[in-house]
């Protein structure tokens, strides 16, 4: 568990980060979002002590992140940070056994970890190991800082737009696979995001940011339903409301009973991917399968169109 | 093809440089035709190799000394606890700088007595600069991205500056070496005049007796040798620098 107890920083006369309380529950995703320069990084980096609030206190598991010294702290926390700051002058792997390295795991526990996460990020290790930051491409620098930051098996992740340059190919897998790891390990994420479909698709609950201020920090389904402000309606969009709704709730809680023709759907899918079948095939109703296959009835056009409906 | 023609021409020339030390009398109708009759056309008062190797190795040795004492200066005054040192380090730096070589070389004879002794003394001051303005800037100039996230994966501040800072500034700290050895070889040759063994010798000898065959052969040689450990040391700060992706 985080708790981030009243902290502010304050440049100069600049408050960057203003009063700011929340608790973030333990392995859930949080993500925050916000204009640039809202403090979303000081913020994050206030977690881990890269930056010292000028006021408040951030817990740990109920523990001040000041009891130990920063170095330590760090160790234990994984960071991946904006524009992923892979050490030019290091191998990918030696990139992504820093942390294990510092921590004094020994070679042969180091090298089955860079292996596996090179392989879960999509690059081959024999090929991507032995390289340099700078015979890769963006993407892929992205994805070896995002593994650098995981390598020591962090309970808390702090990660700052760690997919802004992937393709939304690539993109949707490393948001799948953070969200397997993250069930995996029970860790707790909390994400900076510009990229509002990121956020709701990751998101536990997801912080709004403006001017130093959290604006409203709660569920997606909050925020649509009852946005705090009008900048947090701006941020989600007018038009994209009923979408975004959608996009938060799984297809089997909108299952009814009865048949439907045709491509059943996973009730783990979310509600817009139903719509979109149902649009696509140009039908009114589809069925709805468990996880493990099972029929579970079917979801209908005029159901999801209830779901999307202005909540009362 | 083309891209081997530097390297065959150096080759070329220290093997030519290796022969004329070793056997400088093979050479001697080269260089006949630029002394008077009865004159002799290779310096004759000592051994070209011997005196080679102790101008190198008084040049080596002040810039080793150099090389350790700039490069410690830059890493201290670039922690939080001696920035406030930075302006004065640059300042004493820059004074030994426009000292000019035979001042310091008057100056520190009366204090440590002719020889070899007042010649490094020089030469150190000299290589100083060079390597701290160098040091200097590559510490200040490293990616912040980078830093952050070493400090972000729990470096601490020693491991830093030894995994990451050092390593990423070694390419423009040999290219201040390299300077900083270069202006040494021409420099050391005023040694002579304070009675340090170095090439400055042959030239000197060659101005006293007007013999322009000594003159020429002393400056030939420092000039080989700038020419060939320049190209050395640029060659591994170009081999640095493509490890590190920069260009
Ligand atoms: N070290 C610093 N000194 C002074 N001002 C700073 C410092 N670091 C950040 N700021 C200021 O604090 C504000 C918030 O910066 P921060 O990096 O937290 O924004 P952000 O929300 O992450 O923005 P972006 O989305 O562009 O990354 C900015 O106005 C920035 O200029
Ligand atoms: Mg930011």
């Amino acid at each position: 568990m985080i708790e981030i107890d009243a902290i502010t920083k304050r440049y100069d006369e600049n408050t960057v980060v203003d009063n700011v309380s929340m608790v973030i529950e333990p392995r859930t995703v949080t993500v925050v979002v916000g204009t640039s320069g809202s403090g979303k990084t000081t913020l994050l980096r206030m977690i881990n002590r890269l930056v010292e609030p000028t006021e408040g206190m951030i817990r740990l598991d109920g523990e001040d992140n000041r009891a130990i010294p920063g170095h330590e702290l760090r160790r234990r926390i994984g960071y991946a940070i904006q524009g992923h700051g892979l050490f030019p002058h290091r191998t990918v792997a030696q990139n992504i056994a820093t942390v294990p390295g510092l921590l004094g795991w020994e070679k042969s526990r180091i090298d089955a970890k860079v292996e596996e996460l090179l392989t879960l990020f999509q690059l081959d290790a024999k090929t991507f190991g032995p390289r340099y930051p700078h015979e890769l491409s963006g993407g892929q620098q992205q994805r070896v800082g995002v593994a650098r930051a995981l390598a020591a098996e962090p309970n808390v992740l702090l990660m700052d737009e760690p997919f802004g340059a992937l393709d939304p190919i690539i993109r949707a897998k490393a948001q799948e696979d953070l969200l397997a790891i993250q069930r995996h390990f029970g860790t707790t994420i909390v994400l900076v995001t510009h990229d509002m479909n990121e956020a709701f698709h990751l998101a536990d609950k997801i912080a709004v940011m403006d001017k130093g201020r959290v604006l409203q920090y709660g569920p997606p389904v909050e925020l649509v339903r009852a946005p705090a402000a009008p900048f947090v309606e701006t941020l989600i969009g007018d038009t994209e409301r009923p979408f975004r709704l959608l996009a938060i709730a799984k297809a089997g809680a909108a299952a009814e009973p009865g048949d439907a023709d045709g491509e059943p759907i996973h009730e783990d899918r979310s509600q817009q991917e139903a719509l979109a079948d149902l649009l696509w095939s140009g039908r009114n109703a589809l069925p709805v399968i468990s996880a493990t296959g099972v029929p579970m009835g079917r979801v209908t056009l005029e159901a999801l169109l209830k779901h999307a409906a202005r909540p009362q | 093809m083309k891209a081997w023609m530097p390297v065959i021409l150096r080759g070329l020339l220290l093997v030519l440089l290796v022969a004329f030390l070793l056997s400088p009398g093979s050479f001697e109708p080269l260089l006949k035709p630029l002394v008077q009759q009865n004159a002799p056309a290779i310096y004759n008062q000592g051994s070209l190799l011997d005196l080679t190797l102790q101008h190198l190795r008084t040049v080596f040795a002040a810039t080793l000394a150099a090389t350790i004492i700039a490069i410690m200066l830059a890493i201290l005054v670039t922690r939080p606890f001696g920035a406030e040192f930075l302006p004065l380090s640059r300042s004493l730096v820059n004074i030994g700088q426009t000292f000019p070589p035979v001042a310091v070389l008057a100056l520190a004879v009366p204090a440590v007595g002719f020889g070899e002794k007042p010649t490094l003394i020089a030469l150190f001051l000299y290589g100083l600069l060079p390597i701290f303005e160098n040091t200097l800037t590559a510490l200040t100039n490293l990616p912040r991205s980078v830093m952050e996230a070493a400090r972000g994966a729990g470096m601490t501040d020693l491991q830093r500056l030894m995994k990451v800072e050092l390593p990423l500034s070694l390419p423009v700290m040999v290219a201040g070496i390299r300077l900083s050895v270069t202006i040494s070889l021409a420099t050391a040759t005023i040694g002579s005049t304070v009675a340090a063994k170095t090439l400055g010798e042959v030239i000197i000898a060659g101005l006293q007796s007007n013999n322009l065959a000594f003159i020429l052969q002393g400056g030939l040689i420092v000039g080989v040798l700038a020419v060939l450990i320049y190209d050395g040391l640029s060659a591994i700060e170009r081999l640095l620098t493509r490890r590190l992706g920069i260009t």
